[in-house]
């Protein structure tokens, strides 16, 4: 096993060559067409069954949405999502078996601003998503990412979510949701047309998005800051029209990426949120995650087998090379073991799987203690000997050497050079401001902010100014706030009255 | 799937349409219109042949991203008459009269 040529081909070899002339594992009858896990063969029909059965299991499963609820479908016009929204689409209609009970809407973000898109390709990829939006019936918004410019500081506190509800609260409002004759109304209150027209964006709003984006310099960091602001535009709109949960469409596949990239991205203690099921750190607006079952595979030939419609929309990560960024790396090494392993995804799937996703700072915690970006817990655990601890103290340590060592071996020796070894400022405060020189004392300040993660992306953008202004609005609010909360902490009985 | 390449390659007086769907087509900024007609060289194939041809005849701009090897990239499927051409021997299939291939991107992003 640990040979890098291992001898034993012949045992890994398939050991029954499938062939169109096999037939479906299910059924037993037809012909097989597609292979969804190594060795099972489903034909047309069993796949389609199999298909939206998990769909609704996933949900019925779960628990999270409550019959009545307004649900919001995060739909990017990509495979998966596409595929959640006929699934949707499907479950709601008159004719379903097992009818899906709550209200969607649809959400779409385009991003064009940030790829730099010209106007009218991105007017075209709407009017396309418009089209496909206005025959499922559901409200839709079209939200151009621009928006996240102006948005108000309170995206970034959580409100406390509705008190955590008991097992037993699912079946009761499932009761108080039939004798209501809730399940008469299919197609619910329809608003009349959710969609804005915000096909135009200011361009100066563009400009300020692009400018944002090119400060951001590495491929890395400029994915994983679009995620976070295009999550916050998602919870915000979803608070915005009232919905309490949100749909994201990512596949298994996806989240077993996500997974490992972001391990890789020191976003450990933060894994079962970001690839759970349920994400509960925004509080009031719960993410889910019902496509998280299906493997890409799946999803693609679902959509070609049933001609399900999508918008193939180009994004950061078209065209470019597998090295690019870390995240495109995982990708790539995913599926390449993917195709020799054919289990390699629903491992790592699985083990995600395992990690518990306890909303516990749902009520507890105070908005200080989460990160400014991700809005995840600060001090996940907050234990003496964790890794975060260790990096942080080797930080510490290989920057307080300023006046000690006569050598610097920081990695910009120019900056350093021309500061600490010949000016005369003194060791830490002039590391602090070196190695945000570039960003003024700010970034200093907002570090304390942010998660560990959410650090290095910050580190990696030439400036925060360019961030919109109510992550930097927020920021200085808390900072103000805990500058507060020194200088009256002599004044304060003990410890436990801090978090009045 | 919307909007396709299409090729028919002839071998011989056979026919065969292949096409590549619109994740992939992010891929190559050279061919994105959404018909396109190509008719080109002859061969007497199999699908290890009609990669070479794809290749040579339709992605002229890097290739890489849809072809690593001798096969297609991790993470493109392909399916021949609807169905997965790992029932129908992948590489060693013969291509038929009227047969219609489907490349199609799983990638983040095609």
């Amino acid at each position: 096993m640990c040979q890098v040529e291992e001898e034993y081909h012949e045992q890994l070899e398939r050991v029954d060559r499938l062939s169109l002339s096999q037939k479906c594992m299910k059924c037993k009858e037809e012909p097989a067409v597609v292979v969804v896990r190594a060795g099972d063969a489903y034909c047309r029909s069993c796949f389609r069954e199999s298909f939206i059965h998990k769909f609704r299991a996933m949900l019925g499963k779960t628990r999270v949405i409550f019959p009545g609820e307004k649900v919001l479908l995060a739909v990017s016009g990509g495979p998966s999502s596409c595929s959640m929204l006929r699934q949707v689409q499907e479950g709601v209609g008159h004719n379903a078996h097992k009818k899906l009970r709550f209200l969607p809407g649809i959400v779409h973000i385009d991003e064009g601003g940030a790829l730099g898109q010209s106007i009218e390709m991105r007017r075209k990829k709407t009017s396309d998503l418009q089209q496909m939006f206005r025959s499922t019936g559901f409200p839709f918004y079209i939200v151009p990412l621009e928006q996240v410019l102006d948005l108000p500081g309170s995206v970034l506190v959580a409100p406390s979510a509705r008190s955590d509800r008991p097992d037993s609260a699912y079946k009761a409002a499932v009761d108080l949701f039939l004798q209501s004759g809730g399940g008469s109304d299919p197609a619910g209150p329809r608003q009349e047309n959710g969609q804005e027209s915000l096909l135009d964006v200011h361009e100066s709003r563009t400009r300020l998005l692009e400018q944002l984006m090119d400060s951001v310099q590495t491929q890395t960091a400029k994915l994983d800051l679009l995620n976070t602001l295009r999550q916050h535009l998602l919870v915000h709109t979803a608070r915005k029209h009232s919905y309490s949960k949100l749909m994201l469409g990512d596949s298994c596949t996806r989240l077993a990426v996500r997974l490992l990239t972001s391990i890789s991205l020191g976003r450990g203690a933060q894994l079962a949120q970001d690839t759970g099921f349920s994400d509960c750190r925004y509080g009031d607006v719960v993410a889910v995650r019902p496509m998280r079952e299906y493997s890409a595979k799946e999803i693609a030939f679902y959509n070609h087998l049933f001609k399900v419609p999508t918008v193939a929309v180009p994004n950061l990560e078209t065209k470019t090379s597998d090295k690019s960024s870390i995240q495109r790396l995982t990708e790539s090494f995913v599926t390449k073991l993917q195709t020799d392993f054919p289990s390699t995804v629903s491992t790592i799937y699985r083990t995600g799987e395992k990690l518990q996703t306890a909303c516990r700072f749902s009520s507890a915690a105070e908005d200080s203690d989460r990160c400014l970006l991700c809005l995840s817990s600060l001090e996940p655990g907050a234990e003496e000997a964790s890794a975060l601890q260790a990096t942080l103290l080797s930080e510490r340590l290989s920057q307080t050497r300023g006046p000690l060592s006569s050598v610097p071996v920081e990695p910009e020796p120019a900056a350093v050079g021309r500061c600490c070894s010949s000016g005369p400022c003194g060791g830490a405060d002039c590391n602090a401001g070196c190695s945000s020189s570039p960003t003024g004392p700010q970034v200093a300040g907002m570090r304390s902010l942010l998660c560990y993660s959410c650090q290095r992306t910050v580190r990696d953008m030439s400036s925060v100014h360019h961030l919109p202004p109510y992550v930097l609005s927020e920021a200085h609010r808390r900072q103000k706030r805990s500058a507060m909360k020194e200088q009256i902490s002599q004044f304060l009985l003990d410890g436990a009255e801090e978090h009045d | 799937m919307s909007a396709c390449v299409w090729a028919a390659c002839v071998c011989g007086t056979q026919i065969c349409y292949c096409s590549l769907s619109a994740e992939i087509l992010l891929l190559f900024s050279g061919i994105n219109e959404n018909v396109y007609e190509h008719v080109s060289m002859w061969f007497t194939g199999n699908m290890k042949q009609l990669l070479v041809w794809i290749q040579r005849n339709l992605l002229k701009e890097r290739p890489e991203l849809f072809v690593q090897g001798d096969t297609v990239r991790p993470g493109i499927l392909v399916l021949i008459n609807d169905a997965d051409w790992e029932l129908m021997g992948e590489l060693d299939y013969q291509l038929e009269d009227q047969d219609n291939i489907v490349f199609i991107s799983t990638l983040h992003g095609g």
